[in-house]
């Protein structure tokens, strides 16, 4: 354990450090505009470095900052009120995870009428593959102006971009695992005369599962991508993309730091989840020992 | 004869949802506002041409320009560590943590950084790109069998023979792989990372303007352009594959 630990930590350490300097960097000549205009030129270096890393809207903001920005946005402020991070994650994990459960459906569905009917994967399949070399992220304004005409606004745009979105890998992933089975345990299938039904319950679905729980990871970061992107180009609605923007637009660096971590803190417990149930129930049958 | 068999179906699919799809425009009366018919969306492409390959030269500036950083520094970084365990284990879970993450967020910030023209769409590039790169290559250069190395070692070869002549081809599959993922990746980043601010001109900036004044059609010619442009790409890189890797169990039994 300590051997993967104490690598770990001394890159974490780097990083911090090379972050801490780069930021003092970037923001050092900000901080002697800011010097000049307030009339003080009798600053020391000292002062310059502990300015720079303490500055309101710096280049780079410190850890320390993200670190108290955070604080105060999701420890200090309660959950309900519009200002809190916790506010707008919520409502990013909402879609997320709405975009998620249909893409999901939508992926093991094709992947299944893929498996089970030849002629689909031939005409199905470039498509599939074409659908996400085209950047479907540009489609996302689109895709909610459309279903505003019919009047569906709120979390269906971004939930369905982030089904889009989340779909693919699990098709692909799925269709691998339905075809994982080892051609002489199909053989044996045939021998006992299964149906294409049974062949799929018995043989194909649970042997799919370590694909599954793949895909599922892959699914669930992209369908949050997904959801973050569709509240960039729809920000009134709230959620962390709507955060993004609109600290790009009023140059809060911090508060664009601080929604970042937010989003990929989300995304890390989305991932641990599916990880952990998959490490039991893979255990569970056996794939693992 | 084979080559026009394998594209047959999909080419039919491809024409039965465009006849389709004009089919329900034209009968349904579907305003163009909502969903224009793919001749009209034709006659807007044909009718915009110089706009939209000013568009398209813009963005894929970027886009080359990350492409290429973000690979290159994934690949050396991958094989800078190679020789360091501490550094992998150190490394590595943060690289796969990484990847999972919404990395598309920071163009924002890249964008306040590198200012509104192409230089900071290519940083987005870049850093959506490395990270793929550097864990797809650790995983290739760690795939050489040890029959194999223990076969460099008794033919006296160093750490940079065996580097070059075994572990750098059998890495390439993984390369290749992250090469592909990269190439979609690398649209989306500068297409969004041009949501958060442009010259007036690339392909993520028509479409958000000309979803603001409702020409849906123009949108929609900009997506076609995307498309080939994004199915291009990965088709020269699948293409550069199969050549580079032509001994690949993969392409072998074909």
């Amino acid at each position: 354990m300590s051997n993967r630990i104490i690598p770990l930590l001394t890159v974490l350490a780097a990083l911090f450090a090379v972050w801490y300097l780069a930021a003092a960097l970037m923001n050092a000549s900000l901080q002697r505009d800011l010097f000049a205009n307030n009339d003080n030129k009798s600053y020391t270096t000292g002062d310059l470095i502990n300015s720079s890393l303490n500055m309101e809207r710096p280049k780079l903001p410190a850890p320390h900052q993200i670190a108290s920005e955070l604080y105060k946005l999701v420890i200090a402020t309660p959950p309900s009120s519009k200002r809190g991070l916790v506010f707008h994650a919520r409502i990013t994990l909402e879609e997320t995870l709405i975009g998620f459960a249909i893409g999901a459906a939508l992926g093991i569905g094709l992947a299944v009428l893929i498996v089970s009917i030849p002629l689909l994967e031939h005409s199905l399949m470039p498509w599939i593959v074409a659908s996400q070399t085209v950047p479907i992220i540009a489609l996302a304004p689109m895709i909610v102006v459309i279903l505003n005409q019919f009047d569906i606004g709120g979390m269906t745009p971004k939930a369905a971009i982030a089904a889009y979105l989340s779909f693919f890998p699990i098709t692909v992933g799925m269709t691998k695992g339905f075809r994982s089975p080892d051609p002489l345990q199909l053989d044996l299938m045939r021998t006992y005369s299964a149906t294409s039904a049974q062949v799929l319950t018995k043989l194909r679905a649970p042997a799919s599962l370590p694909f599954f729980f793949a895909s599922m990871r892959i699914g669930v970061a992209a369908a949050l991508v997904g959801a973050v992107v569709a509240e960039v180009t729809k920000s009134e609605d709230g959620g962390l993309g709507a955060r993004l923007l609109a600290g790009s637009y009023y140059g809060q660096t911090v508060q664009i730091w601080a929604a970042l971590f937010m989003a990929a803190a989300l995304s890390g417990i989305l991932v641990a989840l599916i990880d952990g149930i998959g490490r039991l129930t893979l255990k569970r049958w056996a794939f693992l020992t | 004869m084979k080559a026009a068999r394998d594209l047959l179906p999909p080419l039919v699919f491809g024409a039965a949802v465009l006849l389709i799809w004009e089919g329900v425009v034209r009968l349904a009366g579907v305003p163009s506002v909502i969903l224009p018919a793919p001749s009209a969306i034709g006659e807007r492409f044909v009718h915009s041409i110089p706009t939209l390959s000013a568009d398209f030269l813009q963005t894929i500036r970027g886009v080359l320009a990350g492409y290429l950083i973000g690979n290159a520094t994934g690949l050396l970084v991958a094989i800078l560590i190679d020789r360091s365990p501490f550094l992998q284990r150190g490394l590595l879970p943060l690289g796969n943590l990484v990847s999972a993450l919404p990395i598309i967020g920071v163009a924002p910030i890249m964008v306040m950084w590198f200012g509104f023209d192409w230089p900071s769409k290519a940083a987005v590039v870049v850093v959506m790109t490395f990270f793929p790169m550097l864990v797809n290559a650790a995983a290739g250069l760690r795939s050489a069998g040890s029959m194999e190395r223990d076969l460099m070692r008794t033919y006296g070869a160093g750490y940079g023979q065996t580097l070059r002549k075994l572990r750098l081809p059998s890495a390439l599959p993984f390369v290749f792989n992250a090469l592909k993922i990269n190439t979609t990746l690398s649209l989306i980043g500068a297409i969004v990372a041009e949501f958060f601010g442009t010259p007036t001109v690339g392909m993520g900036f028509r479409i958000s303007t000309e979803v603001g004044h409702l020409s849906i059609d123009m949108v929609w010619a900009t997506i076609v352009v995307a498309a080939v442009t994004g199915s291009l790409f990965y088709a020269i890189v699948a293409l550069v594959e199969r050549r580079a890797t032509f001994w690949h169990a993969s392409y072998r039994a074909k």
